[in-house]
């Protein structure tokens, strides 16, 4: 049921049963490293071309989650998967795998908020039982499509953020198939905002503004406050980019320092890896609520969170043309009931 | 003594050539690919004023060796091809002086490709 | 814009401006200034042999150019010229090496889409831009002074 502006409180409430993580040799150095399921070492996964690691690292985490669950590919109705790649190729050949319906997403690195967000409203639906979620994103694959060769020898700007190789997959079933307690209770999706941003090393700030507009409007539909949540996610603004979120909340007169954190942020030691601002790409966020923060719902430590996912909707085409970088953020609030 | 004056003539010129381009790099977010294209333009066009030539005389590889001085080259070549043979050394005079180094780039970049891999930093 | 914010693009900027992490110019000018430097250095001790050897200024100069090409390339294949480009910025960047890294960096990273279409096609993704100013601008000054030498 859509409330307010553009919030729809999800009635049915499916449950985000069990996640999958996977992710590379640079976040295993990470200060999460003990929560991620699967980690490779090898930054091409045995395979001779990045984007076929990307491929084996995103259905690699997908089969760990049947694993996990002891479900098959035929208990699944639909996967909805996306990626950075054009043509979101990972996941259409990582998926080529598997005998299960697939919805191919691209929202830049918010996609797997807007899949979260489109399996819910396909549970409101009643059309679904169990629905995969998946996201990844490859620190090469990502490099070679957006930025310059990996060999090349330039420096990175100060609020450059480097692409995190992860991927992370979410079962979400409906409640009484299989129910955990955690629960999808409202979907806010975002509307794009771009405030004149060109710089492509500068991401952070470019989708601070659309994280603000999709926070602030799923607070003001929803009548909560920020107290009303224990944690406020942000998916890959990074140092720079939550500093600017802080500050535009601030302006307002609300202080969220508190309450906010950032995957791009704690999925690295800003100090000693190397990393400017921190990290991004789908897969950041798909990693890090998977292994990290799911876990702490699990274990109550959160009982009350707003997962927003932020996009930057750009292309290396439409910057060399001059054009600003849109933003995007979608929002989950994902609750534990009991 | 001499041979430590000249090496630290060289020193200077190349190291003063790098930091204007660090420093534009820095003040004005231009990429490197921007700032490779730039310096050898400015190479072509500072030859042409006479400005290059002085600059070599002081810092001799100093001013070779960076970007600017492909440009120098390029344009010294074609002056040299057209005193030589008039017109045509327009077309011919610039690729021919620097012909070693692109050529130089196209081979190894092709071997290196046979045996190398690229990896994460 | 269909926004509650309350921040225009230009106050937006500002912001950013503000707080944006910067460049630690300081530290960066020290190591262009002195890795370019070092690289010149490096020329010139090739060149100075090569004379010493009796070879004659021209070739001796090509000798050199394509010895830190090579240097460049190699240092490029083995994974360290994008490490020394990290600290090193413009001082490693705008030496003939640089000019060869962007050479060598594409063809070995496009590999992956084949001979032709991957690595001849993408040689000169990078580097590209420098030959096609740096020839044209010759050859369009280099007709000025042609009009000017041999027509006037």
């Amino acid at each position: 049921m859509k409330i307010g502006k553009q919030t729809f409180k999800i009635e049915s409430k499916p449950c985000i049963y069990a996640t999958s993580s996977i992710v590379g040799p640079k976040e295993m150095q990470g200060p999460l490293s003990n929560y991620f399921d699967i980690h490779i070492n090898d930054i091409f996964f045995g395979e001779k071309t990045f984007e076929k690691s990307e491929t084996k690292m995103l259905e690699s985490c997908i089969n760990n989650l049947f694993a996990k669950t002891g479900i098959t590919e035929h208990d699944v109705d639909v996967i909805l998967s996306g990626d950075l790649l054009n043509q979101c190729i990972s996941s259409g050949f990582a998926i080529r795998s598997f005998d299960t319906p697939f919805l191919g997403l691209y929202g830049a690195c918010s996609t797997f908020c807007e899949g979260l967000l489109i399996s819910s409203l396909l549970h409101e639906t009643n059309c679904v039982n169990q629905v995969v979620n998946a996201a990844s994103s490859h620190f090469c694959s990502a490099e070679r499509q957006f930025r310059m060769p990996l060999e090349h020898g330039n420096q990175k700007s100060p609020t450059a953020q480097a692409t995190v190789t992860a991927s992370g997959a979410a079962l979400v079933t409906k409640r009484s198939i299989a129910d955990n307690g955690i629960h999808i209770t409202h979907v806010t999706p975002g509307k794009i905002i771009d405030l004149g941003v060109t710089d492509m090393s500068n991401m952070g700030a470019a989708m601070a503004p659309a994280a603000f507009s999709t926070i602030s409007n799923h607070l003001t539909d929803t009548g909560r406050d920020i107290n009303y949540y224990d944690a406020i996610i942000t998916g890959d603004l990074g140092i720079h980019g939550s500093d600017m979120l802080v500050e535009l909340f601030k302006r307002e007169g609300i202080d969220i320092s508190t309450k906010h954190k950032d995957c791009g942020v704690l999925i690295y030691d800003e100090q000693n890896q190397d990393v400017n601002c921190g990290g991004s790409g789908c897969g950041c966020i798909a990693s890090v609520f998977s292994g990290y923060f799911f876990n702490e719902l699990k274990a109550k430590n959160l009982n009350k969170i707003l997962l927003v996912a932020t996009g930057a909707l750009m292309s290396p085409l439409s910057s060399s043309q001059g054009e600003s970088i849109p933003g995007i953020a979608h929002a989950i609030a994902i609750e534990n009931e009991v | 003594m001499e041979l430590i004056i000249e090496y630290g003539k060289v020193f200077l010129t190349g190291g003063i050539i790098c930091t204007i381009g660090q420093i534009l790099i820095d003040k004005t977010k231009i990429t490197p690919a921007r700032i490779l294209t730039l310096f050898v333009t400015l190479g072509v066009i500072l030859g042409f004023l006479g400005i290059y030539e002085p600059i070599y005389n002081f810092g001799k590889c100093g001013a070779t060796v960076p970007i600017s001085g492909f440009g120098y080259s390029l344009y010294k070549g074609t002056i040299k091809a057209i005193g030589e043979h008039g017109f045509i050394g327009i077309f011919t005079g610039g690729v021919t002086a620097t012909a070693g180094g692109i050529a130089a780039a196209v081979i190894f970049g092709f071997l290196a490709s046979l045996f190398a891999k690229p990896t994460i930093k | 814009m269909n926004t509650n914010l309350n921040v225009s693009n230009s106050e937006y900027d500002e912001l950013i401006s503000k707080k944006a992490q910067k460049s630690p110019i300081a530290k960066n000018i020290f190591f262009a200034f002195v890795i370019g430097g070092l690289i010149c250095m490096l020329g010139q001790f090739i060149l100075n042999q090569m004379l010493n050897l009796g070879v004659d200024q021209e070739k001796a100069a090509t000798i050199t150019s394509i010895s830190l090409i090579f240097i460049g390339a190699f240092l490029t294949s083995i994974n360290l010229y994008s490490r020394i480009g990290r600290v090193a910025g413009a001082g490693s960047t705008i030496p003939i090496t640089g000019f060869s890294n962007s050479v060598v960096a594409p063809a070995i990273e496009f590999k992956s889409e084949g001979y032709i279409l991957g690595l001849g096609a993408n040689m000169f993704k990078v580097a590209g831009p420098v030959l096609v100013f740096g020839i044209t601008s010759s050859a369009i000054l280099g007709l000025i002074y042609y009009i000017f030498n041999f027509i006037f």
